[in-house]
């Protein structure tokens, strides 16, 4: 029995594969598309309908994430509609490469071989993260909303004409506009990520606009550029409708439970599970793209595991941990009535 | 599920970019009726089984 052209337990794994994802995504802010992708090249997706149908399920859940936050803080318009252009351009010289490789047979290689850099750095990157929050006695090193970053003062001080002014009072060189929005363009049609988790420390670090400034701006450029990436692979019929639109279900419900744990559950606490999926995520691919280098099937079930098995794990860790502190805010109410009684 | 296929490549497109936009707004507007909907109930069902 098939629905939507796919098997009951497809149906179900992407259903409940969309949940966790959006669980992470909605508590961690990212983990969105970049799980999404490899996850369909390992189930034997071809790289092009995987890459569209994760840069699909990005721009779905961007549509979500804007409603959520329709008050999407500090934009800065003109940056934004600049970043749309050039992160649309990247995009498609990302989507011709793609589609390039793949006539050569390798493009579902290098997609793997990205996502086991991609996922490990960032992986690594949470878990140093992870063990500098345990040394750390007091969050004095905190920066004020507000600061741009010296790194980016830095770069705004080589005046490469032409300059542009931001909404937040400086200027930037239209040349780092192009560099860091293209080059985060050619990323995500590359790999087919939204590639939020760059594009706003691009526009913190590199172009230098206030944090708030920054994630506003992102996500109004990344919803646009999501939709020009459907629209990019769309054209060449490289997005699984059915896929997505199973993905969004889950995920649409798992954002709304992610967000609303940020309430209750430290992120401290859960971010080391963090890093080691992602750890865990790069090994999935990494053991993946070998079997297929080894010609053998074998470790096809054990890469599904590591990728997806991770997700669910670190979700249902956020879940559980929501679970036993709604158990003890009601203990605590439980006895505190006692005690009054 | 929808049927593209006979389509011209950029109508396909721009189809596909509208049924993504418009899933997306009917699940965030319909969980957010089903959370409104059953957060009382949830409530209500605690309260009486404590």
């Amino acid at each position: 029995m098939e629905l939507l052209g796919l098997s009951p337990a497809l149906l179900a794994l992407f259903v409940s594969f969309g949940f966790a994802v959006g669980v992470l995504f909605g508590f961690f802010g990212m983990g969105g598309s970049f799980l999404i992708t490899p996850t369909l090249l390992i189930l034997g997706y071809p790289a092009p309908v995987a890459i569209g149908s994760g840069l699909a399920f990005y721009f779905g859940t961007s549509v979500i994430a804007v409603l959520k936050h329709y008050d999407v803080g500090q934009v800065d318009y003109r940056l934004g509609a600049l970043l749309f252009v050039v992160l649309s351009i990247g995009i498609e010289l990302g989507s011709r490469l793609v589609f390039g490789l793949e006539a050569l047979g390798i493009a579902g290689l290098v997609t793997g071989v990205a996502y086991v850099v991609l996922l490990a750095g960032i992986g690594l990157l949470f878990l140093r993260r992870a063990y500098r929050l345990e040394d750390a006695e007091d969050d004095d090193d905190e920066v004020s909303d507000e600061e741009i970053p010296p790194v980016a003062r830095k770069i705004q001080s080589y005046e490469v004409p032409p300059m542009l002014s931001l909404t937040s009072g400086g200027r930037a060189s239209l040349w780092t506009i192009l560099g860091s929005g293209g080059g985060v363009g050619l990323i995500s049609g590359l790999i087919g990520v939204g590639g939020g988790f760059i594009r706003m420390p691009a526009i913190y670090y590199l172009i230098g606009t206030p944090l708030t400034a920054a994630v506003g701006t992102s996500l109004f450029a990344g919803l646009f550029s999501g939709a020009f990436g459907t629209f990019t692979y769309g054209m060449s019929g490289g997005v699984d409708l059915a896929v997505v639109s199973l993905l969004l279900v889950g995920s649409a419900l798992g954002a709304r439970i992610g967000s609303a744990a940020t309430a209750i559950v430290e992120e401290d606490d859960v971010i080391v599970y963090f890093g080691i999926m992602m750890v865990l995520a790069s090994a999935g691919i990494g053991l993946s793209e070998l079997a297929n280098w080894l010609g053998t099937g074998a470790l096809d079930v054990l890469s599904v595991v590591l990728l997806v098995g991770s997700s669910f794990a670190v979700a249902s860790i956020i879940l559980y941990q929501v679970l036993v502190s709604a158990e003890g805010a009601e203990t605590d109410t439980q006895s505190a009535t006692d005690s009054k009684g | 599920m929808i049927e593209f296929a006979g389509l011209p490549p950029l109508a396909q497109a721009t189809a596909l970019v509208g049924v993504v936009f418009l899933q997306a707004v009917a699940l965030y507007v319909g969980y957010g009726i089903l959370e409104r909907v059953a957060s009382p109930l949830i409530d209500r069902v605690t309260s009486a089984s404590a």
